[in-house]
C-alpha cells in the first residue's frame, strides 16, 4: 500500500511541476508529420467557421489555443514547452519577441495574398518590425475619446486629450486602467511621444495624471463600454474596436442619447495585431499557408464581421457595405492619424519606471 | 498503518497546495530577477506609495472589522435567545447569500451604488439630491462589511450558544443589571469567538483587491491591489512576493492572538 501512496504523491508532484513549468503539455505531444498547425491567438479573435474552412481546404489539422494578454503569451513562447506555429501578438510585443530572437523570418513567396494588405499598415508596422520581415497585420485600431451627446454641451465636445482635464467633466471621466494607455493620454496631451523614455517627460506626465485624478470617476478597462452605454459617465477613453458594438447597442436599446467617437488632435495610439511565426515553429510552411488564407479578402471580411475590429485588408474593405466603409469611428480618415504612433517595446528597465510612476498616480 | 494512510491525501494536499506555494513565495520574495538573494523586495514596503497603500488597507480593514463586530454581537445574542429550531433557521437565512458567488454579490453593490443605480433612482424618485456613493472609501468599507459579516457572526454565535443559561441567571439573581451582565459575563465568556471573528474579518479585508477594484473604481490603491498588479501587470513577481511576505507578518500576529485566546479551538466558525 505504501508503494501506491508513493506513486500517487509522485504523480501529484509531477503534475504540480508541469504546471509550474509553464503549462507544458497544453497542446499535447508534438507530431513530427506535416499536416498540423498550432495556432495561438487572442480570445474571440477569429470567426471559428474560418478555422473549419481552412482545415477542409488544406487538410491541415488546426490546434487552436487562446491567450488573454500579450504578457501571458510571451512566457509560453519563450519557454518553448509547446511550440506554436502561428501567433498573433500586438505591435510592441512583436518587437520584444523579435529582439529576443523568438521569431522566424516569413517567406513571402508562400504568402502572395499579403498584397491585399493596405500598404499604409505595412508602413506603420515598421515601427516595430523595421524591415517588414516578421509580421503580417491582422487587425488594427485607434484609442480615442467617447462622449455622450446628451451630457456634453455642443460647445464642450472634446477634440483633444487635454479636454480630459476640463473641470466641467469632474466625476464624469472614465480613464483606461492600464499603464501605457494612461501615460499615452498624458504624454500626447503634453506633445511628447507616447514611446518616451525620458524620465523628466514621464514625471511631467505623471504629475498631469495626478492632477486629473480628482476629476476621474473610475479607472476601468472593459467596463468603459458598458458604463458609457448605461449613461454612467459623460466621456471615456476607449478602443475603437468597441464602436460597432456600441452603435448597435445604442440602437437596440433605443437610448435617447448617442455616443460619439473622437480621435484627439494631438494624435493617439494606433495599435496593430499581426501574425508572426515563432523561431521554433515545427510547421512553418503550414503557418504561412494559414497567414495567406487569412489575408484572402473574403476570409478577412468574415473575420471583420465577427471581431468588428478594423481590418487592414483593403480587399476585404472593398467588399463591405458603403455605410460601413464610411463609418469614421471604425475606419477613420488616414489624415486624422497624422500624429499617431504605434507602441514600441521600451525595455524592461523603462517598463519598471512606467509601472512605478503609475503606482504613484494610483496611490495619490 | 491505516491511520497513516488516511492522512495521506491531506498531507499531499498540504504539501502541494500550501507548503510548496509558500516556499515559492519566500523564494521569490527574497531574490531579485536574477535569483540573487536580496532584502530589497521586503524593504520596498517603505516607499511612500507602498506605505500609503498599507496604511490605507490597515485603516479600512480596521474600520470594517469594528463595524462587523458592532453589528454582529447583538445579532449573535438575538440568535442565541431564540431556541435552537428557530435560531438555526435564522442562521440559515443569514448564510444563504453566501451560497452566491462573492464577485456577483459585490457586482450587485456596484449596480446599487452607481450614479444611475438603484439607490440614486430611489432618491431622485423622492426628489432628494443624488449622492456619489461608488468609488469612495465608504463604498469599500460597505463592501467589506457586507461580505465579511457572516464570518464575524458565526464564531460569536457559536461561543454564545455554549454559555450556560444558569450563568446568566445567576448574575441577574445577584442583582447585576443588563450592562453589568454584558460586560462582566457575556464579553469575557465570548472572547474566543470575538477574537476568531476579528481575525476572520480582518485578514481577508486587509488582503482584498477585488472589493477595492469593483467598488473603488481602481482609484483607491490598497496593498492587495499593489501585490495583484505586480503579479499580473508589472510582472515583477519578486516584488509582489516580498510585499506578500510583509503582509504575512500581520496575519501571523492575528494567528498568535488566536492561539493565545482560543486554546480549545471553540471559536471556530463551523
Amino acid at each position: 500500500m505504501k508503494k501506491h501512496c508513493f506513486a500517487l504523491s509522485l504523480a501529484v508532484v509531477l503534475g504540480a511541476a508541469s504546471i509550474l513549468g509553464g503549462c507544458s503539455g497544453k497542446a499535447g505531444a508534438q507530431s513530427e508529420e506535416a499536416g498540423e498547425l498550432y495556432v495561438y491567438n487572442w480570445g474571440e479573435y477569429i470567426d471559428e467557421e474560418v478555422i473549419a474552412m481552412f482545415e477542409e481546404e488544406t487538410g491541415i489539422k488546426v490546434i487552436y489555443d487562446m491567450f488573454e494578454t500579450n504578457e501571458e503569451m510571451y512566457p509560453v513562447i519563450e519557454a518553448g514547452g509547446v511550440t506554436y506555429d502561428a501567433v498573433c501578438p500586438s505591435d510592441y510585443m512583436i518587437q520584444k519577441m523579435m529582439e529576443n530572437n523568438l521569431l522566424a523570418e516569413l517567406n513571402f513567396d508562400n504568402i502572395p495574398n499579403v498584397s491585399e494588405i493596405d500598404p499604409e499598415y505595412i508602413e506603420r508596422s515598421k515601427a516595430f518590425d523595421p524591415d517588414n520581415k516578421y509580421s503580417v497585420p491582422y487587425c488594427w485600431g485607434t484609442v480615442g475619446i467617447l462622449y455622450n451627446t446628451s451630457m456634453v454641451a455642443p460647445e464642450d465636445i472634446p477634440t483633444k486629450w487635454s479636454d480630459l482635464w476640463d473641470e466641467k467633466f469632474s466625476g464624469e471621466i472614465l480613464m483606461q486602467d492600464s499603464v501605457r494607455d494612461a501615460f499615452m493620454v498624458a504624454l500626447k496631451s503634453l506633445g511628447y511621444s507616447m514611446n518616451s523614455t525620458d524620465e523628466a517627460q514621464l514625471t511631467e506626465a505623471k504629475e498631469l495624471l495626478v492632477q486629473q485624478k480628482p476629476l476621474v470617476q473610475a479607472y476601468v478597462i472593459d467596463q468603459v463600454r458598458d458604463k458609457m452605454i448605461g449613461g454612467e459617465a459623460a466621456i471615456g477613453v476607449i478602443y475603437s474596436g468597441e464602436m460597432l458594438y456600441i452603435q448597435e447597442e445604442v440602437e437596440n436599446l433605443g437610448l435617447d442619447y448617442n455616443l460619439e467617437y473622437v480621435i484627439p488632435e494631438e494624435g493617439t495610439n494606433v495599435w496593430i495585431d499581426s501574425w508572426v511565426i515563432p523561431a521554433n515553429a515545427k510547421n512553418k510552411e503550414n503557418a504561412e499557408k494559414w497567414i495567406d488564407f487569412l489575408c484572402r479578402p473574403e476570409i478577412a471580411k468574415m473575420n471583420f464581421e465577427y471581431i468588428t475590429y478594423p481590418t487592414p485588408n483593403k480587399g476585404a474593405f472593398e467588399l463591405l457595405d458603403e455605410e460601413l466603409q464610411n463609418n469614421k469611428a471604425v475606419f477613420p480618415d488616414l489624415d486624422s492619424l497624422e500624429n499617431c504612433e504605434v507602441f514600441q517595446f521600451l525595455g524592461d528597465e523603462v517598463d519598471t519606471i512606467y509601472n512605478n510612476l503609475w503606482k504613484e498616480v494610483k496611490s495619490n | 498503518m491505516s491511520k497513516k494512510l488516511l492522512s495521506g491525501p491531506y498531507l499531499l494536499w498540504m504539501i502541494g497546495f500550501t507548503i510548496i506555494p509558500l516556499a515559492l513565495i519566500v523564494f521569490y520574495g527574497l531574490t531579485d530577477k536574477e535569483g540573487v538573494f536580496t532584502l530589497e523586495n521586503i524593504l520596498a514596503i517603505a516607499t511612500p506609495e507602498h506605505r500609503k497603500a498599507l496604511w490605507l488597507s490597515l485603516g479600512l480593514s480596521l474600520v470594517s472589522t469594528v463595524f462587523c463586530l458592532v453589528l454582529a454581537y447583538p445579532l449573535a445574542m438575538i440568535l442565541r435567545k431564540r431556541n435552537i429550531g428557530k435560531g438555526s433557521f435564522v442562521v440559515f437565512i443569514f448564510i444563504l447569500p453566501m451560497w452566491m458567488n462573492f464577485l456577483l454579490r459585490t457586482l450587485a453593490w456596484q449596480t446599487l451604488l452607481e450614479k444611475n443605480g438603484v439607490i440614486n433612482g430611489i432618491l431622485s424618485f423622492l426628489h432628494l439630491p443624488a449622492q456619489s456613493l461608488i468609488n469612495t472609501p465608504g463604498a469599500i468599507i460597505l463592501g467589506m462589511v457586507y461580505n465579511f459579516l457572516p464570518f464575524m457572526v458565526l464564531p460569536i454565535y457559536n461561543v454564545l450558544c455554549k454559555i450556560d443559561d444558569n450563568t446568566i441567571n445567576a448574575a441577574q439573581d445577584l442583582g447585576a443589571n443588563f450592562f453589568q451582565t454584558l460586560i462582566r459575563i457575556w464579553f469575557p465568556l465570548s472572547v474566543p469567538g470575538i477574537i476568531s471573528g476579528i481575525t476572520m474579518v480582518f485578514v481577508p479585508a486587509l488582503t482584498t483587491f477585488v472589493i477595492s477594484n469593483l467598488l473603488g473604481g481602481s482609484k483607491i490603491l490598497l496593498i492587495g491591489n499593489v501585490i495583484e498588479q505586480e503579479f499580473t501587470r508589472g510582472s515583477n513577481w519578486n516584488l509582489g512576493s516580498g510585499l506578500s511576505l510583509v503582509l504575512m507578518i500581520f496575519i501571523l500576529i492575528s494567528m498568535a492572538l488566536i492561539a493565545k485566546y482560543d486554546k480549545n479551538g471553540e471559536g471556530t466558525a463551523f
